[in-house]
């Protein structure tokens, strides 16, 4: 297997390139261009103009709210279809708030979020501590919070007011002179250009401190050049559009959560032990993890994201209706899978699922701006989260990586096994089959 | 740590203060005593092997220690530190400066080296994971258990001896006192094997207790002070390495040490000519490629005879056997095979169905029984054909081949309509070799075939497998147990390290030549 | 007393069934007096078994497939693109009716095969599957109808959904008479087999079920069956449909209890490993498995396409709904290797009662959906309750 050897050595000195980032979101990152830039060259320019980029992040920034809480759930080795309904239920519980008890609405948001963690509870009740599988708990749910929905607005359309469509149709105001440009978006992508540059010098200082070599110079400053150029034309497309716009609220609001979340999964014990139950679950409970408190929380987490994506989705569209929210849980769960997550767990990470989600967004936006009708629209989804798993478990059978493996893939390298071994008996050990822990030995 | 008192009856020894001492260990399971009225008492500061053949209660021992299995499941008293210990659950051990290896490696594949070594005692600041301190442990760990390795490199891009001493970094991070290894070095090879005998003898010098468990004895004999040896859930004796003279020898004849006298039913042997044989088998680990699980291995089998092979866990028997019976094991790589003069190849489990062989496996709950099913059904299972006429299955047939297997078998159940879950171990087993012997085999591979059975059921079986050879059918039996190697089979090889390394006629056969070559990889193949 | 005390274990063994079985009397009693007892009248009960017979064909499909440990849920989607194709071929293409319902179950080989292939030979899970396939079955299905209805269908067709069998006594006899003998034949059909397996149970020397308890089930069949005839033949005599589902029923119970292939699935999905060691091909009998659940997927479009006399693109959602609360409700377990094709059908049965009795009531199809999400969670929880309870821990 000597030309395994020299892949694996490619890959390290991509990987360096990237500062020591994940391999296949440099992949699933590559798959993004090559979609945008699809849809760039089959809508003649249309998709890269700042009006459709404004619109692209205020109209699907459901499904990368949605993709992260999903991408969690996959983490731990579950699913969630319920999504879309819970949106839906949760936007009408907050319309109907609003419109019947006066709430105001940034209580109202909180109401609805609360909601949302209470859904989540019930769910995760059900998945964490009686133990019924996620995929029966969240159909039951998606078929319960669906007439929930309908039961509430009578299966009509509420109406909300003003104040809260900012969440979904709001955009950064004219501050500042003059500049043909929205201020506080360039501002915004000042800031990015700033963080990216620091973030990028901190991580050589901790290399540094930890004594591990480097990757060079011209490898960071060739990363950061390009992140912010794509930071830099993004900001100029956002804040050039039509007055009055500029960068979406839900886009601010989508942002925070991303950092945020990052963060959690990386840097919080929470984050860790999602990845250590979904990825051995008897050997993180060796190791002290609670499994079911980690469940639980993960599928609170869910539903509270949903109610979330569902709020935002009455406030862009002005009135809750009970066809929100429809094949939701599609879209997330394409995403996560296209952002590299695994079927099997313990794998997944938020930044890959985002890039997921804006393959799903340019997908769908780009599709509607070609005037694809709904139902090639659903058939090409269907066949894009087949696809997105499929790479997974083949690349799993090839013991690769994800994306950028299939698509670097040398043919004539690894021959797979004729036959892949029928019984593997016992994963992960590297014996033969042993009697269960439970057993005496 | 609320239960703990402190105990001043603590008995003082010459040689050093005993840190842990465990009293009258008995631990039942619903049908099996795996520990009966054990003790063990280890010294500070050094080095105690706990010796005996598979199932004689090792691993129960230890994980009875380690709070696997807590306190309120067991009888008996456990001294730790001069105080009477009551663990609930692994953390309270840890807590007390106890950590466990555990055979099946505790490692998530998909984290970083860092990322396990703290998983479940991670280091925060202000509610977040502080990863520069921990990988800065994280490379004074490594560097301790003397792996070069970036604590970011994930566990599954590492070897299994790297992710061994990955656990041990692991168990140091804990502040550990007491270590306990469960058969650190069955799945590593010679040099990483070498390395991780060093590291404990390191530790040592640094005040750290190892409880290791090993079935190899050369390890044991470089490396441990004091030695236990176990049998049948009961303390044999335990030896001091210096006072005592400790080798192999003397181990081997402690494990071993027990009659022989009538457990097997009296048979005369009827052996033809050659009819199987396997040729220069090569097979490897199905995930780590570098592996090889079965090397070079050759043998034969002849007609009425039943062909033994000893071998310990990991050996690679099990290996060989399933990746003979249609390779359903592993990544097949060369070898022959042929049956009654002729080449053939069996490409999967159906094929050497047809071609007459059967596999009883060793792990009948995983990977031999649908335990949802009834009696009737499962005896018919692997070959539905010779009772159906087309599609359908004759249900009437079906009922009086149970029927005739449950009284030629002595199958003890209620009816061939009972579920298999509710029948002990050794009548789940009657009716897995009723099963393969409905599939009218010419070799039957019996892989542990006596595995968690009572003696009385043993005994049933023996007579069993010794009728079918009778019948004129090849038998290979593998089987931790030397004396129902040496009580049943007519000729014996050996496995070490996925290699046969001796084949011997059991006229010329005893426990400790078996032993020997079951432990070391001097090749001397007879034929 | 032990003779007694003997039966009580029987029957506590058997509490599943039974507690199956007084759900549904319990369901038919409150539904009887909830709704005056409109739910029993005779032309209800034809209603029912008319109006829920897709369910009652998909629950026969999705029980093999959760036997085995999969899951489908794209059978809503199959269901409507069927329903398309057949309104396509009759109405367009102007095929006879009698062509087109082969070439439909046609159609749903096909489809079964796709999903069949990715998930035995490519080793997807099924749930993924068969996700995309609900989205792209759904979209096939506006394709082919142009997001439009298909309306109506020639009179033969119908009748495979709303036909009934000719009427011997002329339409004058209060008690129609094929019917009648329809039933009497199926009860002395079902309590000869009865006996008959009985007999050969104790002739094996097998037999521990108590004789009274034995007599009770037989009687108890017997009446519900010639209930129901009798209520379908004061009514208009026996719909077509219940004929296609009994033998669909026959076909598939002894399918599954006496096939090589049923064999199969049970080993499947009981531990896949000690299949796969006993030599079955665990990858084909996936696929076929798969096939098999299409072609029954397209028979439930058909049927209910010739029900409502309308192919429609939003027909069969929510359908896989139903199916799999019928199949857990029946008693099969969500982790595999258990069910039985009858359980499913009466747990399709309950969920017919429900969908019935709520329409009856005037209760609004999103309490419908709410009660029905409930019951699916109910019975899985219950499955997973009592299998922690009998594992000990």
């Amino acid at each position: 297997m000597t030309t395994e050897t020299t892949t694996t050595s490619e890959a390290r000195s991509a990987r360096k390139l990237f500062g020591g980032g994940n391999l296949r979101q440099f992949g699933i990152l590559f798959s993004l261009i090559a979609i945008i830039l699809l849809f760039q060259y089959l809508t003649n320019g249309l998709t890269l103009s700042s009006g459709n980029l404004i619109n692209l992040v205020s109209q699907y920034s459901y499904i990368l709210i949605l993709a992260i809480g999903m991408v969690i759930v996959i983490i731990a080795g579950h699913i969630d279809l319920s999504v879309g309904s819970v949106a839906a239920f949760v936007g009408i519980v907050v319309a109907t708030s609003m419109k019947d008890w006066n709430l105001p609405w940034p209580l109202a948001i909180l109401f609805g979020l609360f909601v949302g963690m209470l859904i989540g509870a019930w769910q995760g009740w059900w998945v964490a501590f009686v133990g019924v599988p996620a995929f029966i708990v969240t159909l039951a749910g998606m078929l319960i919070f669906r007439g929930g929905n309908q039961l509430i607005g009578n299966a009509n359309t509420v109406p909300v007011p003003p104040g809260f469509t900012t969440i979904g149709s709001g955009y950064l105001p004219e501050v500042g002179p003059y500049t043909g440009y929205n201020n506080l978006t360039l501002l915004l992508g000042l800031i990015i250009v700033i963080a990216v540059i620091w973030r990028e010098i901190r991580a050589r200082r901790v290399q540094r401190i930890m004594g591990s070599t480097p990757s060079p110079l011209w490898a960071s400053v060739v990363k950061v050049v390009l992140l912010n150029a794509v930071v830099v034309y993004a900001s100029f497309l956002f804040a050039g559009g039509r007055t009055g716009t500029s960068f979406p609220v839900s886009g601010i609001i989508l942002g925070v959560l991303v950092l945020v979340y990052s963060f959690v999964t990386r840097n919080t014990i929470f984050g860790r032990h999602v990845y250590a139950v979904g990825g051995n679950k008897l050997a993180a409970e060796l190791s002290g993890v609670k499994s079911r408190r980690i469940n639980f929380l993960v599928m609170m987490n869910m539903s509270i994201l949903a109610a979330l994506a569902g709020m935002i989705f009455v406030a862009r569209s002005v009135a809750s209706g009970p066809q929100d929210g429809l094949s939701w849980e599609l879209d997330a769960i394409a995403a996560v899978f296209i952002g590299g997550a695994a079927v099997s767990g313990g794998i997944g990470t938020v930044t890959g699922s985002i890039i997921g989600g804006l393959v799903m967004a340019v997908l769908n936006n780009g599709l509607q701006l070609l005037g694809v009708g709904s139902d090639r629209v659903q058939i090409i989804k269907g066949l894009v989260l087949l696809l997105a798993v499929g790479v997974d478990v083949w690349n799993k059978k090839q013991g690769r990586p994800s994306i950028l493996g299939f698509m670097t893939r040398n043919r004539k390298t690894t021959p797979a096994p004729d036959e892949a071994p029928m019984v593997v008996p016992d994963s992960g050990t590297p014996d033969t089959a042993r009697p269960p822990a439970s057993m005496p030995s | 740590m609320s239960t703990q008192h402190v105990m001043n009856d603590e008995p003082v020894r010459a040689d050093g203060p005993v840190i842990l001492e465990m009293r009258s260990i008995t631990k039942e399971f619903p049908g099996v005593k795996a520990l009966s009225d054990v003790s063990l008492t280890v010294k500070a500061g050094e080095i105690h092997a706990i010796c005996g053949e598979n199932g004689a209660g090792k691993s129960t021992l230890m994980k009875v220690l380690s709070g696997v299995y807590p306190y309120g499941t067991y009888d008996g008293d456990i001294v730790y530190q001069g105080r009477t210990v009551h663990f609930r659950d692994i953390r309270s051990s840890e807590e007390a400066g106890i950590a466990i290896i555990h055979q099946e490696l505790a490692l998530i594949p998909e984290l970083s080296i860092t990322e396990n070594i703290f998983l479940g005692n991670e280091p925060t600041r202000w509610g977040a994971i502080d990863w520069i301190t921990a990988k800065k442990t994280a490379l004074e760990l490594l560097a301790r258990v003397g792996l070069r390795e970036d604590p970011d490199t994930l566990i599954k891009n590492i070897g299994v001896g790297k992710q061994q001493l990955v656990e041990i970094a692991k168990a140091l991070s804990k502040s550990v006192k007491l270590l306990i290894l469960d058969e650190p070095t069955a799945a590593l090879n010679e040099a990483d094997s070498q390395h991780l005998l060093d590291l404990i003898r390191g530790l040592k010098g640094k005040g750290i207790t190892s409880i290791m468990i090993s079935h190899k004895l050369n390890e044991i004999e470089q490396v441990a002070d004091s030695i236990t040896i176990i049998r049948d859930g009961k303390t044999i004796e335990t030896l001091d390495a210096v006072r005592d003279g400790v080798n192999e020898d003397r181990i081997i004849r402690g494990m071993v040490g027990r009659s022989l006298e009538s457990r097997f039913p009296d048979h005369v042997p009827r052996i033809g000519e050659v009819f199987f044989e396997v040729r220069d088998w090569n097979v490897q680990h199905p995930q780590v490629t570098e592996r090889m699980v079965v090397k070079n291995s050759s043998l034969t089998v002849r007609r009425g005879e039943i062909v033994g092979i000893a071998g310990l866990m990991g050996a690679g028997r099990t290996e060989l056997a399933m990746s003979i019976f249609g390779r359903s094991y592993g990544t097949f790589l060369s070898g022959r095979m042929f049956k009654d003069g002729k080449e053939i190849e069996l490409r999967n489990v159906a094929e050497a169905i047809d071609h007459g062989l059967a596999y009883v496996s060793e792990d009948r709950k995983a990977l031999g029984l649908n335990l949802l099913d009834d009696v009737k059904r499962l005896i018919v299972s692997a070959k539905l054909s010779k009772i159906s006429a087309g599609p359908v299955v004759n249900d009437g047939k079906e009922y009086s081949i149970a029927e005739g297997y449950r009284t030629s078998l002595r199958i003890k159940t209620p009816t061939v309509d009972s579920g298999v879950s509710k029948l002990s171990g050794g009548n789940q087993q009657k009716v897995v070799l009723a099963k393969w012997m409905f599939t009218d085999p010419d070799l039957l591979i019996l892989d542990e075939p006596t595995r968690g059975i009572d003696v009385g059921a043993k005994y049933e079986i023996y007579g069993i497998i010794q009728n079918l050879a009778a019948q004129g059918k090849g038998v290979i039996l593998i089987s931790s147990e030397l004396p129902e190697l040496l009580g049943l089979a007519d000729r014996i090889y050996t496995v070490f390290e996925g290699a046969i390394t001796d084949c011997i006629p059991a006229a010329e056969a005893d426990p400790e030549t078996l032993m020997k070559s079951m432990t070391s990889a001097r090749k001397k193949v007879r034929s | 007393m032990s003779v007694f005390r003997s039966s009580l274990n029987y029957l506590a063994g058997q509490l599943r069934q039974i507690g199956l079985f007084i759900a549904l009397i319990a369901i038919v009693i409150f539904f009887q007096v909830a709704t005056n007892g409109i739910t029993l009248k005779p032309i209800n009960v034809t209603n029912l078994i008319v109006q829920n017979s897709y369910i009652l064909i998909l629950a026969v499909g999705m029980v093999m497939v959760i036997i085995a440990g999969h899951i489908d849920l794209s059978v809503g989607s199959v269901v409507a693109f069927v329903g398309a194709m057949s309104g396509v071929m009759i109405t367009q293409w102007n095929v006879p009716w009698w062509l087109a319902i082969i070439l439909c179950l046609g159609v749903g080989a096909l489809v079964g095969m796709w999903q069949g292939f990715w998930i035995a030979y490519f080793g997807i899970p099924a749930f993924i599957v068969t996700l995309a396939g609900m989205l792209t079955f759904r979209g096939l299905t506006q394709i082919a109808l142009q997001n439009k209805q298909i309306s109506p269908f020639p009179d033969e067709f119908r009748a495979l959904g709303s036909g009934f069998l000719p009427d011997l006594g002329g339409g004058t006899s209060a008690v129609e008479p094929l019917t009648l003998g329809i039933g009497i034949i199926a009860t002395l059909f079902l309590v000869l087999k009865g006996i008959r397996q009985r007999r050969a149970r104790a002739k094996y020397d097998v037999e521990d079920e108590p004789f009274a308890w034995f007599l009770t089930k037989l009687v108890f069949t017997a009446a519900m069956i010639l209930g129901i005839t009798y209520l379908l033949a004061s009514y208009r005599g026996t719909p077509i449909v219940l004929i296609v589902l009994g033998v669909l029923i026959v076909v598939y119970a002894s399918v599954m209890s006496n096939s090589v292939f049923g064999r199969h699935i049970y080993a499947i999905g009981g531990n896949l490993n000690a299949a796969a060691l006993s030599g079955i091909k665990t990858k084909r009998v996936t696929f076929m498995l798969f096939v098999n659940m299409g072609v029954i997927s397209a028979l439930a479009g058909l049927v209910f396409t010739a029900q409502l006399n309308l192919a429609n693109p939003k027909a069969g959602d929510g359908f896989e709904l139903d199916a799999i609360a019928a199949v857990f409700i029946g008693g099969a377990a969500v982790t595999g290797g258990i069910g039985t094709v009858t359980g499913a059908i009466i747990g399709g049965f309950i969920i017919g009662l429900l969908n019935n009795g709520m329409s009856i009531l005037g209760v609004g199809t999103e309490y419908q959906q709410l009660i029905k999400g409930l019951v699916l969670l109910g019975a899985v929880a219950f499955d997973v309750y009592n299998k922690r309870r009998s594992g000990g821990r």
